[in-house]
């Protein structure tokens, strides 16, 4: 992949690069790449990258990819690595001012990568652990067989949102015999041997070995506390081969990696969103390529009908935000008043617009994005709704225009990446080394049929039977696989 | 760049193949693949590929859109599904449309019905083969260059180096941009078949029968052609006379009226003495009926033109009896009595779409 960019690219690179600095952008060093449209279809395939480790959902990804291509319902203008340098990657099909449109729009994302706080732990050589990962998957290949090495990237991969995405610190923790090695008691130090009745009276040692012994019971329960991160569970007490585990790893190190790509897709999306469309209208754009601009920019930002996109909603909360700022639409005096006229002509000329953005795209994800910057205002202009399954039409409908309950609606949406909490609660349940899960239950039913399948290669890596506790309807149900069959029976909760 | 992808697709395609065979006995019944046929290639939803997590069911869920509308106002189909980035909704609902090609399909069919390969009979053994330039090479003989493949690898590898000039486009192949173009030998049987598809089309010959004729003839086809270097089909359809049509019309027409099953056997053999000479032509006349005829009279004479005329004329002769309301289900009897154990007849009494599958290895399992 080491091709230089066109000479015609490079210049209008340098050109798109230094408007975006100009506007104060800080970004690694970007690298683009001009790609077939099969080339990007199969980076694409690799989440971005130009070698992952071979396994078959890559190839069904490339599959659906070539297909909405080739059928004209989709096509890939932009994509774009968290690394450092940041690799970005140009259709060669596309007209110039589509190559500058995704220049721009990769420049806010590189800015986004560096500066946002979600992605200050993630790896920047990731382009290179990437290529490690597959190097040593397939080195497992050479030695065990395409077969059985497949077979466990898939079971792996069936569990790798189980991940706590908001610890992307965690430190390993010490190893299970240690915990319970037993410290002896021998009471307070006895100088001269004849006191020692006196000293240390048998009752109070006994005393002490029952509080040990209840403190190495409560300890025997682990872990100590409901464990988030289930994948490191697995891998620091499931009994796996030394393959097993390394491929474990793998999985866990990329679903980290990816995790606050997923927890800023509005925010990152938006302000990528917001800077081409800046750099493209007061700087870029020449005059005959303004209808050309126009029908891009809409297609990226258009609604299909009345779904949400995430690159519409995130570009125009950061505008009401500048605005907001700009016109100093915030504060005590601001939230108190409650004359609607004076609202809505509120303008104190601040100008720290700007300056705001910035600040946001540094210090949030969408959760908290949401949670600070949504106000009833913006739901309303932005004609925000909440929708729900109805089980008569069997149909979705809208149900809701309230400012609370979106917000509320979209939160919990966001929150936990919209996956289920799921986490391990014993590891030697009932004193049998069985797996007990639980479920944080938020009010919406687990997909039963794929969490039986889930629990199945759940216990492929536990070797062991595997509970989940969940609610059905709002009633308690424990699921079980015992490594044939599953049962389900009814608890309290 | 070489597509890294290419061998995780083939992976993927494998999977694909082994998921049909898993459920293709779902797939005949339903007669999903007949409906999305194209030219080479039949489109079918695959919808258990995916790999399972925890994940939430879809209908409580619901999320937020965006746009005008009433509280009440019904959603379009699919639109939840593109809610916020990956919020979760939807996922798992997607099916996988997948194409596979015909000539796989019948592979596939093959191997679940363990279907003996077909012995094309007469002197046409011969086997010609066809040579197919399929890629692309590092390594051949200078005739067979790839000019442009090999002027397109030049520009890429100067362009990468640097040393292309636009302003002197020049554009020299050294020994490694070489490309050359590769073959690969395709046998093909030098023979040729045709299929006469009959069908009683007269009153009580519905359209749930006529369903599961259109399944078993897609099989039948596939299948044979996989066989076959040619496969011709021809149609007829009959109540108390027959005439040819096109498979459209095969399909689609409904008429009233009795039921003389030798008419249609009569104008079997004409097609076969006008067009199709036995020792150069596979001969395959399938005929469906639910099992009527208008006399005893008229069951003896197509026992006598099958014997004397069209069995012997042909690989194999094929009745398929459609399970109707109205039908006594007599001829089956009848020529199951007469030469019920010839070689060269097939004979399968269908009770609903379930019993397709195994009437397709009734009627493929001899190997004729």
């Amino acid at each position: 992949m080491a091709s230089t960019l066109p000479p015609r690219l490079q210049a209008l690179k340098e050109e798109i690069e230094g408007y975006a600095r100009d506007y104060g952008l800080d970004f690694f060093e970007t690298i683009f790449e001009v790609l077939t449209y099969d080339e990007v279809n199969m980076v694409a395939a690799y989440g971005g990258f130009p070698n992952r480790y071979p396994h078959w959902r890559f190839g069904m990804e490339y599959e659906q990819l070539s297909k909405g291509y080739e059928y004209g319902v989709s096509k890939i203008y932009e994509m774009v690595i968290n690394n450092d340098p940041c690799y970005a990657y140009l259709l060669e099909a596309n007209a110039e001012v589509d190559q500058k449109i995704v220049m721009a729009h990769v420049f806010g994302h590189c800015d986004f990568f560096k500066n946002n706080f979600m992605f200050a732990h993630t790896n920047r050589k990731m382009m290179d652990v990437m290529a490690n990962h597959a190097t040593r998957v397939r080195r497992w290949i050479d030695k065990l067989g395409v077969e059985p090495i497949e077979d466990f990237i898939d079971r792996c991969l069936s569990l790798e949102n189980l991940i706590d995405r908001n610890a992307p610190y965690i430190k390993r923790h010490a190893s299970r015999e240690e915990q319970f090695k037993q410290p002896e008691v021998t009471g307070f130090k006895v100088e001269r041997e004849y006191m020692r009745g006196f000293v240390n009276p048998k009752e109070f040692i006994e005393e002490q070995r029952k509080k040990r012994d209840d403190e190495m019971q409560r300890a025997k329960k682990f872990p100590e506390h409901p464990q988030r991160d289930v994948l490191l569970f697995l891998l620091e007490n499931a009994p796996l081969e030394q393959w097993e585990a390394d491929i474990l790893g793998i999985v866990r190190d990329e679903a980290y990696y990816f995790a606050p790509q997923g927890q800023t897709k509005i925010m990152n999306e938006g302000w990528a969103s917001y800077w081409h469309s800046k750099i493209m209208t007061t700087r870029a754009l020449t005059d005959a390529e303004v209808i050309d601009y126009a029908d891009h920019h809409s297609g990226t930002l258009g609604g299909g009908g009345q779904s949400l996109n995430p690159y519409k909603l995130g570009i125009e909360l950061y505008r009401h935000i500048e605005d907001r700022w700009n016109k100093g639409r915030f504060g005590k005096e601001y939230e108190e008043c409650d004359d609607m006229r004076e609202r809505l002509s509120w303008d104190r000329k601040l100008g720290l617009g700007r300056e705001k953005i910035f600040e946001v795209r540094r210090h949030y994800n969408d959760v908290t994005f949401i949670d600070e910057f949504l106000t009833p205002e913006f739901c309303k202009d932005q004609e925000l709704f909440v929708f729900g399954y109805n089980d008569k039409r069997q149909a979705y409908e809208i149900i809701d225009r309230e400012f609370k309950k979106i917000k509320e609606k979209l939160l919990h949406q966001l929150t936990n990446f919209g996956q289920p909490n799921i986490e391990v609660v014993d590891g030697n349940f009932e004193n049998r080394s069985e797996l007990l899960l639980g479920h944080k239950y938020e009010g919406i039913d687990l997909k039963m049929d794929d969490a039986r399948d889930t629990l199945v290669n759940m216990a492929s890596l536990w070797r062991r039977p595997v509970n989940l506790v969940t609610k059905v309807e709002g009633k308690g149900m424990m699921m079980r696989f015992d490594g044939k069959e599953h049962s389900e029976k009814k608890v309290d909760l | 760049m070489s597509l890294k992808i290419k061998q995780d697709h083939s992976r993927f395609k494998q999977i694909v193949r082994g998921k049909i065979k898993q459920n293709l006995k779902k797939y005949i019944q339903k007669g999903e693949m007949v409906g999305k046929k194209g030219k080479d290639l039949v489109t079918i939803p695959l919808p258990t590929i995916d790999i399972p997590h925890f994940k939430f069911g879809a209908k409580q869920q619901g999320g937020v859109g965006q746009g005008p509308g009433d509280i009440g106002q019904q959603l379009g189909p699919g639109q939840p599904g593109d809610g916020t980035g990956q919020a979760g909704e939807g996922e798992g609902q997607h099916t996988l449309e997948v194409d596979v090609g015909l000539e796989d399909l019948a592979e596939i069919l093959g191997e679940e019905l363990q279907l003996p390969r077909i012995e094309p009979k007469g002197k046409e053994k011969i086997v010609s083969t066809k040579i197919r330039y399929t890629g692309v090479n590092t390594t051949g003989s200078e005739s067979l260059r790839h000019f442009k493949r090999t002027y397109k690898q030049a520009l890429r590898r100067q362009i990468a180096t640097g040393t292309y000039n636009p302003a002197n486009p020049v554009i020299i192949p050294v020994k490694q941009d070489k490309r050359y173009r590769t073959w690969k030998e395709t046998p093909l049987p030098e023979t040729n078949a045709v299929i006469i598809y009959m069908m009683d089309v007269s009153g009580s010959m519905g359209d749930e029968q006529k369903e599961i004729v259109r399944i078993e003839s897609f099989w039948i086809d596939t299948w044979l052609r996989h066989n076959y270097k040619g496969l011709e089909t021809r149609y007829v359809i009959h109540d108390a006379v027959a005439r040819e049509v096109d498979r459209e019309t095969f399909f689609h027409t409904r008429e009233s009226g009795g039921t003389m099953i030798s008419s249609a056997y009569k104008l079997c053999k004409e097609i076969l003495d006008a067009d199709y000479d036995s020792s150069s032509w596979n001969i395959y006349p399938m005929h469906f009926s639910d099992g009527d005829n208008w006399s005893a009279d008229d069951t003896r004479l197509c026992i006598d033109l099958l014997k004397n005329h069209i069995m012997p004329a042909s690989n194999l002769f094929c009745y398929g009896q459609v399970e109707s309301p109205y039908g006594s289900g007599q001829f089956i009897k009848d020529l199951r009595e007469s030469m019920g154990d010839s070689e060269k007849m097939a004979l399968s009494e269908i009770a609903d779409k379930e019993g397709i599958y195994t009437s397709i290895k009734d009627f493929l399992g001899k190997g004729k």
